[in-house]
């Protein structure tokens, strides 16, 4: 009548666990880190051997940074960063001020007519290709320029991003406009709120980080665009994209690292901040 | 205590129709300001100038770029004709340009499938973790999509071309003698665009993938499907949505791609964007320049087309 | 007793959409809520009792009819611009805002100054019993206790109406039971005409001095808690409100007030005949299972075969097979402990009042 001991814990396999798991699918692991791999190691190896002393871009010497300090001694980069600053910040103000606009009118309301040809405009620059629009751009400011004699300078570039950043703002704007408890302007009207002041006290501050993240948005768009900007851009009219661009095609120099993981370390940076805001507004 | 004033009914319906009034006229007027900022700024500046571009295709070339004011369509006969260079009335079918074309369309085709291949079973493995680590997974694979595009496609510059990475490597373990040449081929455009273009796959593939119920899979497994079944037979139609917005969104900014086959391609085996950027540039023909961009213009609106019928209507906005 | 008409609904009609689809929420429905008064809105989902609230509020503009503050037609005026105030279901606490400027919201925008403002808050936030919760945010705070931040908030405008869509729905069966008490009371301390939107017959019956029961866009019946209860007027009504059972009567000679009904089984007992019910020679008659007792007595009413037998503590539910087929309940109080007087499949008698029955209109 001896006692049996209780059963040894059941602890499953790394293969068992696998086996039970619904979603398994052999090899899909492999090529989701493969994927990652690809996405991250031409940049790694980039970001590398900006620091390399060496100025040949495959032998690694020592650490250094010298590349760094030319490139922010080079005046060309400076001039080129504060010209893509300058259109970028432009561009941003007023794609998102247009953006929030056009979100307030087109969500949330029954269906009106004209309302999917609203929708349609608002994102017809992301569905046209960026080669098509350059061109459209650039013929439109050369006519502009040769029939009737205007040419507003920076303000084309300007105006030209502004087109493409609207929609970007417009997406995250509109998702948290969306996502906006609708009762809450109806409680904002039963405690004597004009429609004025319900949007200024209540849906503003609630639509707050939506247009913060549309801002960077546009912003990183503007800042990152090369194709539209170096067709439309004129003599003087360096931006920091066109400038590298220039500099890849001529030959590859370490100082064209370095500048690019200077232009890497912001959209990085902005995008860190759209993801954390965007977590916390889950809450 | 419930019967209705007669004398009352008719005011009250009027009130009623002038406060109904009131409010349709304040709205619509409200709507109207908002949305003028945006619209305006993207007709003027996006939509219009895309009939500038249709008008200049039908202009002549100006001696020094830009147009001349005489109606020509040159521009699209030069799209398929060379005129005999002794008697200018007589054309020879000139396949050069419609190379160009199929060359763009191959190089972003084949971008596409690799992309999907690729893409697909790491969309699929991104949206069966659980909750936190999928927000990591689509934070890793999203960062890239924001980051330059000249960065990324110098970078991978950097890894192929001849005293690159990869070569650097192979002949330092001694598995080569001479580099592979990488850079400057159709292999590299079509590598550079897979590079660019993967998180614009991955990402409708996981919102795709993310949506499935996988009670149904359960089910299948309970009726004695393989693994390999489930997929193919249950994952990946439902999954259709996605895998088809994946497509088009690579291929259609593949086939008008001008700065990755700029700097991998190297000037030579052009594609359609480069082809059209030179018209602006250095070959100083406007006009054909604007044919080439109407008629990638209208090769994208075909596809679109084709994605808003198999999809539905679902973008066109509802409140 | 003559007491002011706060609100008054005449005629009010709410159609959605239109066509095929259309969707009647309101049909022609006429009500007059008295001042002080705490007055319910009770029915089922869909039946139109918060589309009459919002119409009252003002967030909706009626298809037809009209709707008068005070005497006043008030449907052409904003929600903004209404003297009512609203405690929603959702509660649509501002989340960006403290618990004391939620409160102070309404104050502000009528432009109460800042001193008066804080006055008021301070004497909401005693009011709902909430002391020392004014610098938190709704998010940290209970169910319960967001609930008496939206009361307070509504409350601290003094209103002269008061709309509450089903503000006890979200809560535990415990906490609703003391909100319940707890509106009770401020409704009685501070005198403001309360409108009530429940689906919970027990909650309208303890809280209500008159109830209107809703139906399809339609008010079915308005009365107090107990004419609603002891006299229904339609089956919905009998049905909706506690447990009823309905029996097929025949309907025989009128006179003096009074109708002589045909029950069942046989038996003739004479009725009050209710007002506005014009019967033909057939009816409903309701009667709750708590005014009936059994019986083996030939004194009956009617005869039936118990079929069931269930024991709920304070009473006993005999679930009983009548003479032609249908259904009766009759419920006996355990007076005397659980005891088991009758038993399964016996042949007993049923006996009632004959003012518990209770002819319907339908």
């Amino acid at each position: 009548m001896a006692e049996l001991a209780p059963p040894p814990p059941f602890i499953a396999s790394r293969r068992q666990r696998r086996m039970l798991d619904l979603t398994y699918q052999p090899g899909f692991r492999g090529v989701a880190y493969f994927c990652l791999f690809m996405l991250y190691a031409p940049i790694v190896v980039l970001v590398i051997y900006s620091f390399n002393a060496n100025p040949s871009v495959t032998i690694w010497t020592e650490f250094g940074t010298n590349w760094y300090v030319k490139v922010a001694a080079n005046q060309y980069i400076q001039n080129a960063a504060i010209t893509s600053l300058k259109i970028a910040v432009v561009a941003t103000i007023g794609a998102t001020i247009a953006a929030t606009a056009a979100a307030l009118a087109t969500t949330r309301t029954l269906p009106y007519r004209g309302l999917g040809t609203a929708y349609v405009i608002i994102n017809l620059p992301l569905m046209v290709p960026e080669i098509v629009t350059a061109v459209a751009t650039l013929s439109f400011f050369a006519m502009g320029r040769t029939l009737l004699g205007i040419d507003l300078g920076l303000a084309n570039l300007m105006l030209a991003h502004m087109v493409f950043c609207i929609p970007f703002a417009y997406l995250p704007i509109r998702a948290r406009l969306e996502d906006m408890d609708r009762t809450l302007e109806q409680a904002a009207a039963d405690l004597y709120a004009s429609p004025w002041h319900a949007f200024r006290r209540i849906t503003l501050p609630l639509l707050t980080p939506g247009i913060v993240a549309g801002a960077m948005l546009a912003f990183i768009t503007s800042i990152d665009d090369v194709t539209i900007t170096t067709l439309v851009a004129g003599p003087g009219q360096t931006t920091l994209p066109i400038y590298i661009f220039g500099q890849i095609r001529r030959g590859i120099t370490p100082e064209t690292n370095a500048a690019s993981t200077i232009m890497l370390a912001v959209s990085v940076l902005l995008v860190s901040l759209f993801f954390f805001l965007a977590q916390r507004r889950k809450k | 205590m419930a019967s209705i004033d007669a004398a009352a009914a008719p005011a009250t319906s009027e009130t009623l129709a002038r406060t109904r009034e009131q409010i349709r006229r304040r709205d619509a007027l409200k709507r109207t300001g908002l949305l003028t900022p945006a619209l305006l700024i993207i007709v003027v500046f996006g939509i219009f100038p895309l009939f500038i571009v249709l008008f200049y295709s039908f202009l002549e070339a100006g001696a020094y770029g830009g147009v001349e004011w005489k109606f020509s369509i040159d521009a699209y006969v030069t799209f398929l004709f060379n005129r005999d260079l002794f008697d200018p009335s007589i054309l020879h079918f000139s396949p050069s340009y419609l190379q160009i074309f199929a060359r763009s369309f191959i190089v972003a085709g084949i971008a596409t499938v690799i992309c999907l291949l690729v893409g697909f079973p790491a969309a699929y493995f991104m949206a069966t973790r659980p909750a936190k680590t999928r927000n990591l997974w689509l934070f890793l694979v999203t960062l890239p999509f924001w980051t330059n595009l000249l960065v990324r496609s110098f970078a991978m510059m950097l890894i192929i071309r001849d005293q690159g990475l990869i070569n650097g490597f192979l002949m330092w373990i001694g598995a080569i003698q001479q580099p592979i040449v990488m850079l400057y081929t159709p292999f590299a455009v079509a590598l550079g665009l897979l590079y660019a273009f993967l998180p614009f796959m991955v990402l409708p593939l996981y919102a795709s993938l993310e949506k499935i119920d996988f009670r149904l899979v359960e089910a299948g497994f309970d009726l004695y499907a393989t693994r390999g079944q489930v997929l193919r037979r249950i994952i990946i139609p439902l999954s259709r949505p996605g895998i088809i917005a994946g497509c088009i969104l690579v291929f259609i900014p593949g086939l008008g791609a001008y700065i990755t086959p700029a700097l991998l391609g190297g000037g030579r085996d052009l594609m359609i964007g480069n082809l059209i950027a030179q018209q602006f540039g250095g070959s100083r023909n406007w006009p054909f320049g604007s044919a080439m961009a109407l008629i990638l213009m209208a090769v994208v609106l075909v596809f679109l087309m084709i994605y808003a019928s198999v999809t539905g209507r679902q973008k066109v906005g509802h409140g | 007793m003559a007491r002011q008409i706060a609100v008054e609904a005449k005629g009010a009609t709410k159609i959605f959409g239109s066509g095929e689809d259309a969707v009647h929420a309101l049909d022609n429905v006429s009500v007059a809520i008295r001042e002080n008064e705490f007055f319910t809105l009770l029915g089922p989902s869909g039946c139109g009792k918060t589309t009459l609230l919002r119409l009252i509020a003002g967030f909706e503009l009626p298809t037809a009819g009209d709707i008068l503050l005070g005497g006043e037609s008030v449907v052409h005026l904003p929600p903004y611009r209404r003297p009512v105030n609203t405690v929603f279901q959702s509660y649509a606490l501002f989340p960006h805002m403290t618990v004391a400027q939620n409160i102070a919201f309404g104050l502000e925008m009528r432009g109460i100054s800042r001193a008066d403002t804080a006055a008021r808050v301070e004497e909401m936030l005693a009011l709902v019993r909430l002391g020392r919760l004014g610098g938190r945010k709704p998010s940290q705070l209970s169910g319960g206790q967001q609930q008496r931040v939206a009361l307070a908030r509504a409350l601290a405008n003094h209103p002269k109406v008061l709309l509450l869509d089903e503000p006890l729905s979200a809560l535990d069966l415990k906490l609703r039971k003391e909100m319940q008490i707890e509106l009770k009371r401020i409704q009685l301390d501070t005198g403001i005409t309360f409108i009530f939107v429940t689906h919970d017959q027990e909650e309208a019956l303890t809280m209500s001095d008159r109830i209107a029961v809703m139906s399809q866009g339609k008010i079915l019946q308005i009365g107090t808690p107990t004419e609603i209860y002891e006299h229904p007027t339609s089956r919905f009504v009998a049905d909706f409100i506690g447990e009823t059972n309905l029996i097929d009567v025949g309907i025989g000679a009128k006179a003096n007030g009074q109708v002589a009904l045909r029950l069942p089984g046989g038996r003739e007992i004479a009725v009050a005949l209710p007002q506005g019910i014009a019967p033909g020679d057939k009816g409903t008659v309701a009667i709750r299972p708590e005014r009936t007792s059994l019986t083996r007595d030939a004194d009956r009413q009617l005869a039936g075969k118990i079929e069931n037998i269930v024991y709920f503590g304070t009473d006993t539910s005999y679930f009983l097979t009548l003479a032609d087929g249908k259904p009766f309940h009759v419920r006996v109080q355990n007076r005397e402990g659980a005891r088991m007087t009758y038993g399964k499949g016996e042949e007993v008698g049923v006996r009632f009042a004959t003012d518990a029955a209770q002819l319907l209109r339908d």
